[in-house]
Protein backbone atom coordinates (compact mmCIF):
# COMPACT_ATOMS: atom_id res chain seq x y z
CA UNK A 1 0.00 0.00 0.00
CA UNK A 2 1.45 3.04 -1.24
CA UNK A 3 1.41 6.30 1.18
CA UNK A 4 -1.08 7.82 -0.48
CA UNK A 5 -2.99 5.03 -0.35
CA UNK A 6 -2.98 5.15 3.43
CA UNK A 7 -3.63 8.41 3.71
CA UNK A 8 -6.70 8.05 1.62
CA UNK A 9 -8.20 4.78 3.49
CA UNK A 10 -7.48 7.01 7.02
CA UNK A 11 -9.76 9.58 5.74
CA UNK A 12 -12.32 7.66 4.76
CA UNK A 13 -12.12 5.70 7.83
CA UNK A 14 -12.49 8.68 9.84
CA UNK A 15 -16.43 9.16 8.09
CA UNK A 16 -16.87 5.63 8.92
CA UNK A 17 -15.56 5.81 12.40
CA UNK A 18 -17.19 9.62 13.42
CA UNK A 19 -20.37 7.63 12.20
CA UNK A 20 -19.76 4.76 14.57
CA UNK A 21 -19.23 7.00 17.13
CA UNK A 22 -22.26 9.24 16.55
CA UNK A 23 -24.09 5.72 16.51
CA UNK A 24 -22.57 4.71 19.66
CA UNK A 25 -23.69 8.34 21.32
CA UNK A 26 -27.43 7.99 20.04
CA UNK A 27 -27.83 4.43 21.33
CA UNK A 28 -26.69 6.28 24.99
CA UNK A 29 -29.04 8.94 24.60
CA UNK A 30 -31.76 6.44 23.99
CA UNK A 31 -31.09 4.37 27.18
CA UNK A 32 -31.19 7.11 29.23
CA UNK A 33 -34.53 8.89 27.73
CA UNK A 34 -36.11 5.38 28.21
CA UNK A 35 -34.68 5.58 32.05
CA UNK A 36 -36.35 9.59 32.59
CA UNK A 37 -39.43 7.90 30.73
CA UNK A 38 -39.53 5.16 33.22
CA UNK A 39 -38.73 7.96 35.80
CA UNK A 40 -42.17 10.32 34.18
CA UNK A 41 -44.13 7.53 34.29
CA UNK A 42 -43.83 6.46 37.86
CA UNK A 43 -44.14 10.04 39.06
CA UNK A 44 -46.85 10.70 37.08
CA UNK A 45 -48.75 7.19 38.39
CA UNK A 46 -47.61 7.72 42.03
CA UNK A 47 -49.51 11.93 41.30
CA UNK A 48 -52.51 10.65 39.94
CA UNK A 49 -52.85 7.69 42.37
CA UNK A 50 -52.86 5.01 39.64
CA UNK B 1 -51.13 19.59 28.35
CA UNK B 2 -49.47 17.74 25.52
CA UNK B 3 -50.26 20.79 23.17
CA UNK B 4 -48.80 22.95 24.84
CA UNK B 5 -46.12 20.97 24.73
CA UNK B 6 -46.00 20.29 21.20
CA UNK B 7 -46.54 23.68 20.15
CA UNK B 8 -43.29 24.73 22.46
CA UNK B 9 -40.69 22.25 21.09
CA UNK B 10 -42.35 21.86 17.55
CA UNK B 11 -43.93 18.62 16.09
CA UNK B 12 -41.23 15.85 15.47
CA UNK B 13 -41.19 15.15 11.71
CA UNK B 14 -42.76 12.11 10.00
CA UNK B 15 -41.23 8.85 10.97
CA UNK B 16 -41.62 7.78 7.34
CA UNK B 17 -39.31 10.20 6.17
CA UNK B 18 -36.55 8.91 8.45
CA UNK B 19 -35.93 5.32 7.42
CA UNK B 20 -36.40 6.91 3.97
CA UNK B 21 -33.52 9.48 4.30
CA UNK B 22 -30.84 6.70 5.86
CA UNK B 23 -31.29 4.23 2.99
CA UNK B 24 -30.91 7.11 0.10
CA UNK B 25 -27.38 8.01 2.52
CA UNK B 26 -26.48 4.43 2.89
CA UNK B 27 -27.30 3.94 -1.03
CA UNK B 28 -25.93 7.43 -2.37
CA UNK B 29 -22.87 7.03 0.01
CA UNK B 30 -22.23 3.65 -1.06
CA UNK B 31 -22.50 3.85 -4.29
CA UNK B 32 -20.76 7.54 -4.81
CA UNK B 33 -17.90 5.98 -3.59
CA UNK B 34 -17.91 2.76 -5.22
CA UNK B 35 -17.84 5.11 -8.65
CA UNK B 36 -14.53 7.39 -7.28
CA UNK B 37 -12.67 4.66 -6.79
CA UNK B 38 -13.98 2.19 -9.57
CA UNK B 39 -15.39 4.44 -12.56
CA UNK B 40 -13.77 7.73 -12.44
CA UNK B 41 -10.47 8.36 -13.65
CA UNK B 42 -7.66 9.18 -11.83
CA UNK B 43 -6.73 12.69 -11.93
CA UNK B 44 -3.53 13.48 -13.79
CA UNK B 45 -1.82 15.71 -11.41
CA UNK B 46 -2.61 14.53 -7.93
CA UNK B 47 -3.04 10.36 -8.43
CA UNK B 48 -4.97 8.12 -6.22
CA UNK B 49 -5.01 10.75 -3.29
CA UNK B 50 -7.55 13.15 -5.34
CA UNK B 51 -9.98 10.02 -4.14
CA UNK B 52 -10.18 12.62 -0.76
CA UNK B 53 -12.18 15.07 -2.85
CA UNK B 54 -15.43 13.07 -3.32
CA UNK B 55 -15.23 12.88 0.71
CA UNK B 56 -13.80 16.48 1.77
CA UNK B 57 -15.47 18.72 -0.57
CA UNK B 58 -19.10 16.99 -0.16
CA UNK B 59 -18.33 17.36 3.69
CA UNK B 60 -16.88 21.21 3.84
CA UNK B 61 -20.51 21.89 0.98
CA UNK B 62 -22.83 19.66 3.94
CA UNK B 63 -21.18 21.54 6.99
CA UNK B 64 -22.81 25.23 5.01
CA UNK B 65 -25.60 23.22 4.31
CA UNK B 66 -26.10 23.02 7.90
CA UNK B 67 -24.90 26.51 8.78
CA UNK B 68 -27.50 28.07 6.32
CA UNK B 69 -30.02 25.80 7.43
CA UNK B 70 -29.30 27.08 11.14
CA UNK B 71 -29.47 30.41 10.50
CA UNK B 72 -32.48 29.51 8.42
CA UNK B 73 -34.41 28.22 11.24
CA UNK B 74 -32.75 31.75 13.07
CA UNK B 75 -34.51 34.12 10.84
CA UNK B 76 -38.10 32.15 11.28
CA UNK B 77 -37.48 32.36 14.95
CA UNK B 78 -36.96 35.71 14.72
CA UNK B 79 -39.71 36.74 12.22
CA UNK B 80 -42.45 34.38 13.52
CA UNK B 81 -41.55 34.57 17.43
CA UNK B 82 -42.44 30.45 17.28
CA UNK B 83 -39.93 28.86 19.78
CA UNK B 84 -39.60 25.21 18.02
CA UNK B 85 -37.44 27.08 15.39
CA UNK B 86 -34.65 27.57 18.61
CA UNK B 87 -34.39 23.84 19.08
CA UNK B 88 -34.08 23.36 14.94
CA UNK B 89 -31.75 26.28 14.47
CA UNK B 90 -29.03 24.66 17.53
CA UNK B 91 -29.49 21.28 16.08
CA UNK B 92 -28.43 22.39 12.51
CA UNK B 93 -25.36 24.64 14.15
CA UNK B 94 -24.97 21.64 16.12
CA UNK B 95 -24.68 18.93 13.25
CA UNK B 96 -22.83 21.70 11.02
CA UNK B 97 -20.39 21.80 13.70
CA UNK B 98 -19.69 17.66 13.28
CA UNK B 99 -19.26 18.42 9.38
CA UNK B 100 -17.05 21.18 10.14
CA UNK B 101 -14.55 19.12 12.08
CA UNK B 102 -15.07 16.25 9.34
CA UNK B 103 -13.85 18.64 6.96
CA UNK B 104 -11.17 20.21 8.95
CA UNK B 105 -9.62 16.87 9.44
CA UNK B 106 -10.10 15.25 6.44
CA UNK B 107 -8.52 18.57 4.57
CA UNK B 108 -5.15 18.02 7.18
CA UNK B 109 -5.05 14.80 5.81
CA UNK B 110 -5.31 16.06 1.80
CA UNK B 111 -3.13 18.44 2.80
CA UNK B 112 -0.42 16.73 3.92
CA UNK B 113 0.05 14.30 1.07
CA UNK B 114 -0.37 17.45 -1.80
CA UNK B 115 1.12 19.97 0.29
CA UNK B 116 3.30 17.61 2.78
CA UNK B 117 2.03 19.42 5.90
CA UNK B 118 -0.69 19.22 7.86
CA UNK B 119 -1.80 22.50 8.14
CA UNK B 120 -0.84 26.13 6.09
CA UNK B 121 -1.99 29.68 7.28
CA UNK B 122 -1.27 31.07 3.96
CA UNK B 123 -4.35 29.79 2.96
CA UNK B 124 -7.00 32.05 3.16
CA UNK B 125 -10.10 29.54 2.57
CA UNK B 126 -8.08 26.75 5.25
CA UNK B 127 -8.03 29.87 7.75
CA UNK B 128 -11.59 31.55 6.81
CA UNK B 129 -13.08 27.66 6.92
CA UNK B 130 -11.28 27.77 10.72
CA UNK B 131 -13.05 30.95 11.79
CA UNK B 132 -16.00 30.05 10.85
CA UNK B 133 -16.08 27.15 12.56
CA UNK B 134 -14.45 28.58 16.05
CA UNK B 135 -17.23 31.27 15.28
CA UNK B 136 -19.85 28.63 15.77
CA UNK B 137 -18.28 26.48 17.91
CA UNK B 138 -18.54 30.03 20.69
CA UNK B 139 -22.16 29.32 19.45
CA UNK B 140 -22.68 27.04 22.41
CA UNK B 141 -20.76 28.94 24.66
CA UNK B 142 -23.08 31.77 24.30
CA UNK B 143 -26.27 29.66 24.20
CA UNK B 144 -25.06 28.01 27.51
CA UNK B 145 -23.98 31.04 29.41
CA UNK B 146 -27.46 32.60 29.40
CA UNK B 147 -30.64 30.81 31.11
CA UNK B 148 -33.21 28.89 29.28
CA UNK B 149 -35.63 31.06 27.54
CA UNK B 150 -36.54 33.91 24.73
CA UNK B 151 -33.60 35.86 25.81
CA UNK B 152 -31.45 33.00 24.97
CA UNK B 153 -33.05 32.39 21.56
CA UNK B 154 -32.85 35.61 20.61
CA UNK B 155 -29.44 35.91 21.04
CA UNK B 156 -28.57 32.31 19.83
CA UNK B 157 -30.53 33.37 16.32
CA UNK B 158 -29.01 36.60 16.02
CA UNK B 159 -25.68 34.92 16.40
CA UNK B 160 -26.57 32.09 14.32
CA UNK B 161 -27.43 35.18 11.55
CA UNK B 162 -24.46 36.71 11.70
CA UNK B 163 -22.19 33.58 11.58
CA UNK B 164 -23.77 32.85 8.02
CA UNK B 165 -22.06 36.11 6.65
CA UNK B 166 -18.90 34.33 6.35
CA UNK B 167 -20.35 31.54 4.60
CA UNK B 168 -19.84 32.90 1.15
CA UNK B 169 -16.70 34.63 2.84
CA UNK B 170 -14.89 31.37 3.22
CA UNK B 171 -16.34 30.04 0.07
CA UNK B 172 -15.13 32.88 -2.13
CA UNK B 173 -11.82 33.41 -0.32
CA UNK B 174 -10.07 31.07 -2.53
CA UNK B 175 -11.35 32.92 -5.77
CA UNK B 176 -10.61 36.25 -4.70
CA UNK B 177 -7.08 35.61 -2.94
CA UNK B 178 -6.28 33.88 -6.32
CA UNK B 179 -4.06 31.89 -4.51
CA UNK B 180 -2.03 28.55 -5.75
CA UNK B 181 -1.97 25.86 -3.53
CA UNK B 182 -5.84 24.76 -2.52
CA UNK B 183 -7.62 23.97 -6.12
CA UNK B 184 -10.29 25.53 -7.41
CA UNK B 185 -12.58 22.93 -8.95
CA UNK B 186 -15.64 25.17 -9.76
CA UNK B 187 -15.46 28.53 -10.88
CA UNK B 188 -18.06 31.07 -13.07
CA UNK B 189 -17.36 28.53 -16.15
CA UNK B 190 -18.23 25.51 -14.54
CA UNK B 191 -17.01 22.59 -13.14
CA UNK B 192 -13.11 22.14 -14.18
CA UNK B 193 -13.17 18.51 -14.26
CA UNK B 194 -13.97 15.31 -16.09
CA UNK B 195 -18.14 14.54 -16.62
CA UNK B 196 -17.07 11.03 -14.59
CA UNK B 197 -15.59 12.47 -12.21
CA UNK B 198 -18.56 15.38 -11.60
CA UNK B 199 -21.08 12.38 -11.43
CA UNK B 200 -18.95 10.44 -8.81
CA UNK B 201 -18.99 13.97 -6.82
CA UNK B 202 -22.83 14.86 -6.87
CA UNK B 203 -24.03 11.26 -5.81
CA UNK B 204 -21.18 12.03 -2.88
CA UNK B 205 -22.85 15.45 -2.18
CA UNK B 206 -25.98 13.67 -2.26
CA UNK B 207 -25.28 11.21 -0.34
CA UNK B 208 -23.42 13.25 2.75
CA UNK B 209 -26.52 15.43 2.21
CA UNK B 210 -29.28 12.34 2.79
CA UNK B 211 -26.60 11.68 5.73
CA UNK B 212 -26.74 15.08 7.43
CA UNK B 213 -30.52 15.15 6.53
CA UNK B 214 -30.62 11.98 8.76
CA UNK B 215 -28.68 12.98 11.63
CA UNK B 216 -30.69 15.93 11.82
CA UNK B 217 -33.76 14.54 12.05
CA UNK B 218 -31.95 12.03 14.70
CA UNK B 219 -31.20 14.36 17.00
CA UNK B 220 -33.63 16.92 16.38
CA UNK B 221 -36.33 13.81 17.78
CA UNK B 222 -33.75 13.09 20.84
CA UNK B 223 -33.38 16.78 21.58
CA UNK B 224 -37.50 17.45 21.74
CA UNK B 225 -38.15 14.30 23.78
CA UNK B 226 -35.60 15.51 26.07
CA UNK B 227 -37.07 19.26 26.11
CA UNK B 228 -40.59 17.57 26.58
CA UNK B 229 -39.33 14.98 29.43
CA UNK B 230 -37.75 18.13 31.01
CA UNK B 231 -41.05 20.21 30.85
CA UNK B 232 -42.87 16.88 32.22
CA UNK B 233 -40.80 16.12 34.79
CA UNK B 234 -41.17 20.15 35.82
CA UNK B 235 -45.21 19.84 35.66
CA UNK B 236 -45.13 16.69 38.06
CA UNK B 237 -42.95 18.20 40.80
Amino acid sequence: MSTAEKYVTGAYLVLLGSILVYVLIIALKVGRLEEELADVTRAAREKLGG
Amino acid sequence: MSTSLLSRHGRGPSPRFGPLFAAAALALLVGGFALAFYWAPEDADQGFSQKIFYLHVPIALTAYACFGWGAWKALRLLWTGERRYDLESYTAIHMGLIFGLLTLVTGSIWAKISWGQWWTWGERQLVLFLILFLFYSSYFMLRYSTDPGPRRERNSAVYALFGVVLIPVSFLAVRIAGTILHPTIFTHEGADLPWQMLVAFLVCLAGMLSLAATLYRVELTGKRIDASLRELRELLA
